[in-house]
C-alpha cells in the first residue's frame, strides 16, 4: 500500500470531503481500504455483505458507492440494480477479481459507473473515486470546460489559454477533456488508457507519459504557472485553482 | 454382472429383438396366406362340391320324389370319386347309399360335421377322416352328402407343421444372432469402457481400441482418440507453462524476500520506505506478469470466439500507431503506417490491439540500431488472397533463425541479461491472439532486424460464422 506516499501527495483532493460507502465481504482489504480512504479526508461507512450494504445505501445519503462483486447473502451487481431501482443516483466503483472484458461490460450495465480489477493498487483506486465524486459537478451539456485559464470549447473543439489558441491533435484533444474534466482529482495512466484510447491492457512501454508530456509541451509552454502536474507514483493532475 | 445378463440390456439386443418380432411376422403372414390359399382353397372346394349335389339332390326329391333321389344316389354311390352318401328313412333305416351307417354324432337340419369312416376291406380297412353335410327331406328322411377329407386333412397338418418349424427356426436364428452380434459390440464397448477407466485413473497415453473396420465404433473411437491426444498435448503445455510460472514467479518473491529481511535489520525509516516501494514496483510486475497470462488463457479459452466482431484492421493500426509513434519519435527512431483501407476481418478489437501493441513494444526494445538509436519501425497491411497481412518491422539486431520458433513459447526471453523489461509473455500472446483469430504469426529476417508477420482470413461483407 502506498499509503504515506498518497496522503502527502500535493493537492490531493481533501477540500470536498466526500462521503463513501464501501461493500467489501474481505475483512482485512475493508480495513486497509477505509483507513486509506479516511486518510485522504472522506467519511466511509463500511458493510459486510450485500443486504447490509444495501439498507446502508437505502438509508444516508452517500457521493461515491465502492461495491465488490462477490459479495454474501446479496450479490455486488444485484445490490447496484436494487439502489438504481430506488433511485440512488450517486456513481458507483466495482471491484472485482474478474478482469475480463466481458465481466467489466456485465457490471457497468448493470448500473456501475466504474471497474477495478482486484488486486489494485490504492492510489489507483482514490484516482478514481474521486473523479466520479467530481464528476456531478460537471454539466455534460456545458460546451466549455476551464481550468484556470484554460478554456475547451467542446464544439468547436479549439482550446486556448489566457486567450492564447492552442493547436492540438484530436487525441491530445480527448487527453485533455479527460483531464480537465477530473479537473482538481489524480488521473493514473490506467484511466487515460481506457477513457482515451479505450483500451484494457497494460502496454509494457509506459506509452501514456511521452502523450501527457506532448501536451504539456503544448499548454504549459510559455506559461509561468504549470497546470498539468504530475503526481509521483500516482498519475496526472490538471490544476484548477 | 455377468455378460449374459448385461447383453439384454444393450441397444443392439433390442434392436436385434425388435428386428426379429417384425420378422417372425412377416414369416407368419407368408406361411397363413400360402395355407389359406392351398388347405383353405381346398377345403373350399370340397364344400363347394358337397354343397351343390345336396342341392341337386334336393331338388331331384322336389320334383322327382323319392325315386328321383333313389336312383341318383344308387348311380352316384358306385362311382369311385371318394364322395359318400347316406339316405335314411323316418324309421332311421338305411335306404341308399355307399355310407351305410349314418354317424350318430348330429342330426340336425343343415349342418357341417366331421365323422370317421372305415375305409377298406379286412385288414387294410383304415379309419378316415370325412367332412359332410346333413339335411333332414320332407317325410322324415334325412341326406348325409360326405367326402373323404383324410389325405387333405394330413396336407393341411403338414403345412401348419411346417409353418410352426419355420417359425421357431426363423426365433431361434434372429435370437442367437441377435446375441452374438451384441455380445460382439458388448466386448468392444467393453474394451473402450475400460480404456477409459484406465485413462481416468491417470493413464493419458492409453488410447481407445480401434478395430479397423472404420465402423461407427470405430470413428467414436477415433474422435475420443483425438480427443485425448489434444488433452494430452494441452495437459503436457500447461504442466511447462505451471513450472515455468513458479520458477518465473520464484526469483522475484526471492528478491523481495531478501529486500525485505534486510530492510527488518536496518531499521531506518528511509530504509524502510525504499524497499517497501521496491516491493511494490516487483508486484506491479508480477501482476503485469499475472495480467499477460490471463490475457493468454482469455484468448485461448475460446470464450472471446463467439464474441468476435467484424473490424477493420486499418483502424485499429492507427489508432495503436498513434498511441507509439511519440514514442519512437522521443527515443530517436520513427515510425511509419501504410494500411491499405477496409481490411476486414472478425475479431476481438482489444486482443488485436494489445497483440499489435506486444509487438510495438517489442520493436521499440529490440530495434535499435547499431548506434544506438531508436528503432526505425515500419508497419504495413494489406490483403494478401484470402488473408489480411500485417507486417511490424525493425532494423535492430532481430532473432537468430533457430529461436524463431522458440520465442513463441511462454516466458522465453533471448536477452539473458534480463536487462531490459518484460516477462517473455509478449510472443506467446500474440500467437495465442492469431490462434484465436484462425490467423498465423510469422517470424523473419529483415536484413537487418526482425519482421514480424500476422495474417488473419479476411471477412469480406458477410461476416463468418462466428463460432467457426
Amino acid at each position: 500500500m502506498t499509503l504515506p506516499e498518497l496522503t502527502s501527495a500535493p493537492a490531493q483532493g481533501t477540500e470536498t470531503p466526500m462521503r463513501i460507502l464501501v461493500i467489501e465481504d474481505d475483512r482485512d482489504a475493508a480495513i486497509w481500504l477505509v483507513k486509506g480512504l479516511k486518510e485522504s479526508g472522506h467519511i466511509v461507512d463500511l458493510a459486510g455483505d450485500g443486504e447490509v450494504g444495501l439498507g446502508l445505501a437505502l438509508e444516508a445519503v452517500h457521493d461515491v458507492f465502492i461495491i465488490d462483486r462477490m459479495l454474501p447473502k446479496l450479490d455486488g451487481l444485484s445490490v447496484i440494480k436494487k439502489m438504481r431501482s430506488e433511485g440512488i443516483k450517486a456513481p458507483v466503483l466495482i471491484l472485482s477479481a474478474l478482469s475480463d472484458v466481458d465481466e467489466r461490460v456485465k457490471g457497468l450495465r448493470a448500473g456501475g459507473d466504474d471497474y477495478l480489477a482486484k488486486p489494485y493498487a490504492f492510489a489507483e483506486l482514490l484516482a478514481r473515486i474521486e473523479g466520479l465524486g467530481s464528476r456531478k459537478l460537471l454539466d455534460p451539456k456545458d460546451a466549455k470546460l476551464r481550468a484556470m485559464d484554460l478554456e475547451l470549447d467542446l464544439l468547436t473543439r479549439t482550446v486556448t489559454r489566457g486567450g492564447k489558441p492552442i493547436l492540438l491533435q484530436p487525441r491530445e484533444f480527448k487527453l485533455l477533456e479527460y483531464l480537465v474534466r477530473n479537473g482538481g482529482h489524480i488521473v493514473t495512466r490506467t484511466m487515460l488508457l481506457e477513457n482515451v484510447w479505450d483500451y484494457h491492457f497494460d502496454p509494457q512501454t509506459n506509452v501514456i507519459d511521452v502523450h501527457v508530456s506532448r501536451l504539456r509541451g503544448k499548454i504549459d509552454k510559455g506559461f509561468d504557472e504549470a497546470l498539468l502536474q504530475t503526481v509521483r507514483g500516482a498519475g496526472y493532475m490538471i490544476r484548477v485553482r | 454382472m455377468s455378460v449374459n445378463t448385461k447383453i439384454f440390456r444393450t441397444s443392439t439386443f433390442r434392436l436385434a429383438a425388435i428386428y426379429l418380432l417384425v420378422f417372425a411376422l412377416s414369416v407368419a403372414a407368408i406361411l397363413g396366406y400360402v395355407y389359406y390359399s392351398t388347405v383353405g382353397l381346398l377345403e373350399r372346394q370340397t364344400e363347394e362340391t358337397i354343397r351343390a349335389e345336396v342341392k341337386g339332390l334336393a331338388d331331384q326329391y322336389r320334383v322327382r320324389g323319392m325315386p328321383g333321389i333313389l336312383d341318383v344316389v344308387v348311380r352316384r354311390s358306385i362311382e369311385t370319386n371318394g364322395a359318400l352318401y347316406s339316405l335314411v328313412g323316418p324309421d332311421g333305416v338305411h335306404i341308399a347309399g355307399n355310407l351305410e351307417t349314418m354317424p350318430q354324432v348330429n342330426l340336425a337340419d343343415n349342418v357341417w360335421l366331421d365323422f370317421p369312416v372305415i375305409v377298406g376291406k379286412g385288414d387294410s380297412a383304415v379309419e378316415h377322416t370325412a367332412h359332410g353335410y346333413h339335411i333332414e327331406l320332407k317325410g322324415e328322411y334325412e341326406l348325409l352328402v360326405a367326402h373323404d377329407v383324410q389325405e387333405l386333412r394330413q396336407f393341411g397338418d403338414l403345412i401348419r407343421n411346417t409353418l410352426y418349424s419355420a417359425l421357431a427356426l426363423s426365433l431361434l436364428l434372429g435370437l442367437s444372432g441377435g446375441y452374438l452380434t451384441s455380445r460382439n459390440f458388448l466386448r468392444r464397448v467393453d474394451a473402450i469402457t475400460e480404456a477409459s477407466h484406465s485413462i481416468m485413473a491417470g493413464d493419458l497415453s492409453r488410447r481407445m481400441p480401434v478395430s479397423g473396420s472404420e465402423d461407427e465404433l470405430d470413428r467414436l473411437a477415433g474422435s475420443l482418440n483425438d480427443m485425448l491426444s489434444q488433452i494430452e498435448r494441452l495437459m503436457a503445455g500447461m504442466k511447462e507453462v505451471t513450472s515455468n510460472v513458479a520458477h518465473d514467479l520464484k526469483t522475484p518473491l526471492t528478491r523481495m524476500r531478501a529486500r525485505i529481511e534486510s530492510a527488518l535489520r536496518n531499521s531506518s525509516a528511509v530504509e524502510y520506505k525504499s524497499a517497501l516501494n521496491q516491493t511494490i514496483d516487483e508486484c506491479d510486475g508480477l501482476l503485469q506478469t499475472f495480467n499477460a497470462l490471463l490475457s493468454i488463457a482469455q484468448s485461448e479459452s475460446g470464450q472471446v470466439r463467439r464474441q468476435l466482431q467484424m473490424l477493420d484492421i486499418h483502424d485499429i493500426l492507427i489508432d495503436v500507431a498513434e498511441l507509439y509513434e511519440p514514442i519512437a519519435d522521443e527515443a530517436g527512431g520513427s515510425l511509419t503506417l501504410e494500411a491499405a483501407p477496409h481490411l476486414t476481418v472478425m475479431g476481438d478489437r482489444q486482443l488485436l490491439a494489445q497483440a499489435m501493441s506486444n509487438l510495438l513494444d517489442n520493436a521499440l526494445k529490440y530495434g535499435e540500431n547499431e548506434e544506438g538509436k531508436g528503432a526505425d519501425i515500419s508497419v504495413t497491411a494489406a490483403i494478401d488472397g484470402q488473408d489480411v497481412v500485417i507486417t511490424i518491422s525493425d532494423q535492430g539486431k532481430g532473432i537468430p533463425e533457430e529461436d524463431r520458433d522458440r520465442v513463441r513459447n511462454r516466458f522465453v526471453r533471448l536477452d539473458e541479461s534480463r536487462s531490459k523489461p518484460g516477462n517473455g509473455l509478449g510472443l506467446s500472446l500474440v500467437a495465442s491472439v492469431m490462434t484465436l483469430h484462425n490467423g498465423q504469426l510469422h517470424l523473419e529476417g529483415n536484413q537487418p532486424g526482425l519482421r514480424a508477420i500476422m495474417r488473419i482470413p479476411s471477412s469480406t461483407t458477410i461476416p463468418a460464422s462466428p463460432s467457426r
